[in-house]
């Protein structure tokens, strides 16, 4: 084994340090949210309890945290499922290399690089005129879609980019009609990315606030609602509801991951033993 | 023939990418249009009238508080830029060179993205503690004797301001920079070692521009983010700071969308030049 550098010590110690960095703040709002019934926002602890974390379950005095919850999970599911199709039919077509393409590229970074709170004011004042009332299932929905789209598309983009075409013309060759190629062929092999931009899809969707504010109507979504308690909630309840949604954060993540996981072994199993010899 | 299978082609490239289509001109170019007619728009305490006036517009050039305004938003940005863009090529450069086994590297890479999906909101929040009076800095620093009282400058400043968009934005950085890394060709970095280059010059003379790509839609991303917020200004600094996004934010907080649209056309066209300017450097589609 080749020897380590001192730059490779120096760079892992940099390395930690950015780690500890990232999930510092996050780990010490979970240890501060054990706080006791007395407990402050900083250190030092006054006891520890799951006080807060029950004070989450009680009637709350403001908001609505578990209506915004149940608000946030369902839009971010629909944003992930649309936010999938929509991105490998958008994938699809950008190989066709289609007159116009160049207008659609365009519009996809122009989607990424607009500032967010221009999407948010924009469809307000749409649905403002037109006398449409604003609800996170629609103005929502949409601007949310105008900032998950993006990922997903540059997502397939670094897909297709890598993408063997030899598969598809020995399925062709074989006689294949272009559905089934796509069915049979080509979603299987990039079946793994997919849930790449499904993760998108639902923590993007799941986290967004900007895109959201003045397009979710009287409804909150989940960060709406944390951003409201911010300004009048001075106890570790906020402590304890930014540990729990980051924990659930961290579940679905790991769940994504897992199948992602799963789906790449199961390729592995069942793809091809092409180069391996007699068998 | 061949002329039909392009138009073939043509039809089944835009039936595929019209939902996408859709959603971008209902949602993207529909409401950019419809804030460039607003801003000429006027409005009284408690509604807007159509108009065609260019009091808002006016109105937004004259005063001070605007050039000041923008001044700080590029300071946001020109620092944060500068900070990810170090911090994000260092992370880079260590798991693309110095990480030997695939494995490890996409376990330390996802180690570094984990944090982007969970929510900016409560990141910042996750701050308070560290940066409080009372805080963990504080208590720290006063600990080891390094300074008398608590330091006030901790949260709620400009410092808290950067430290944050540095703490949600650096990803943006090393993602694109940690793609282009993972595509240089290894037998390159040998030539050069060969030819006699130190470890250095090869980082300066043959790793760095092969990565610019990668820096420039880093840099892209960053540099928009940073100038199109004003949720972690407003939250960082306490209110005490103001960038463009809070101007947008805090006239539609007072109702006055005419106001709040002409800014966010000044504001959308600021942006639009730098990433003009940046693009010129580079072609993004090419490179992904």
């Amino acid at each position: 084994m080749e020897r380590r550098s001192l730059s490779f010590y120096v760079l892992t110690f940099i390395f930690a340090l950015f780690i500890l960095f990232l999930y510092g703040p996050t780990i010490t709002i979970a240890i501060l949210s054990l706080q006791g019934p007395n407990g402050g926002l900083t250190f030092p602890m006054n006891g520890m309890s799951l006080h807060w974390f029950y004070d989450l379950f009680e009637q709350q005095a403001v908001g609505d945290i578990w209506g915004s919850f149940r608000r946030s999970f369902a839009l971010g599911f629909l944003v992930m499922v649309i936010t999938v199709i929509v991105s490998v039919m958008g994938g699809l077509a950008f190989r066709k290399k289609f007159k116009g393409s160049g207008i659609v590229f365009y519009l996809v970074i122009t989607s990424l690089i607009i500032p967010s709170i221009l999407i948010s004011l924009g469809v307000g004042l749409i649905f403002n005129q037109l006398g449409w009332d604003v609800h996170w299932s629609t103005s929502g929905l949409g601007s949310q879609l105008t900032w998950t789209l993006p990922f997903g598309l540059l997502i397939m983009f670094a897909v297709f980019n890598r993408f063997d075409k030899s598969y598809e013309e020995a399925a062709r060759d074989l006689g294949a009609s272009p559905w089934q190629t796509i069915r049979y062929v080509v979603l299987p092999i990039i079946g793994p990315s997919l849930i790449g931009v499904a993760l998108f899809g639902f923590t993007l969707s799941y986290d967004e606030f900007a895109r959201t504010l003045l397009t979710a109507g009287s409804y909150n979504t989940l960060p709406l609602e944390i951003f409201g308690m911010t300004t009048n909630v001075t106890t570790p309840v906020l402590y304890a509801l930014g540990t729990l949604t980051t924990v659930f954060s961290f579940a679905m993540i790991g769940t994504f991951l897992g199948i992602a996981v799963y789906m790449q072994k199961r390729k592995k199993r069942l793809g091809s033993d092409a180069n391996s010899g007699m068998v | 023939m061949y002329k039909f299978f392009a138009q073939k082609n043509n039809l089944i490239g835009w039936m595929l990418a019209s939902p996408l289509s859709l959603v971008l001109v209902f949602f993207l170019i529909c409401p950019i249009i419809m804030i460039v007619i607003v801003s000429f728009w006027g409005a009284t305490e408690f509604s807007i009238y159509p108009a065609f006036q260019w009091d808002n517009y006016e109105f937004l050039f004259s005063s001070p508080v605007t050039y000041s305004v923008f001044f700080k938003t590029f300071m946001y940005a020109f620092i944060t830029w500068v900070i990810t863009l170090i911090i994000g090529f260092t992370i880079a450069y260590y798991l693309a060179f110095h990480i030997k086994s695939l494995t490890w590297q996409i376990a330390l890479f996802l180690l570094c993205t984990i944090p982007f999906w969970t929510s900016n909101i409560i990141r910042m929040i996750s701050w308070i503690p560290f940066l409080g009076r009372n805080g963990i800095a504080n208590e720290t620093l006063l600990g080891l004797g390094l300074i008398s009282e608590p330091v006030e400058w901790l949260l709620f400043s400009d410092f808290a301001v950067i430290l944050a968009f540095v703490h949600l934005y650096t990803l943006f950085m090393v993602v694109p920079i940690f793609n282009t890394m993972m595509r240089i060709d290894h037998s390159l970095l040998e030539a050069a070692r060969d030819a006699g280059a130190s470890g250095f010059q090869t980082l300066v003379n043959v790793i760095i521009p092969l990565c610019k790509p990668g820096i420039m839609i880093g840099s892209i991303f960053v540099v928009t983010l940073v100038m199109g917020d004003f949720i972690t200004v407003r939250f960082m600094s306490g209110s005490q700071s103001a960038n463009v996004g809070r101007l947008i934010s805090n006239d539609v907080g007072l109702l006055q969308y005419p106001s709040a649209s002409a800014t966010a056309v000044v504001l959308l066209l600021t942006v639009l030049i730098t990433i003009g300017i940046m693009l010129r450097f580079v072609n993004i589609r090419k490179e992904l």
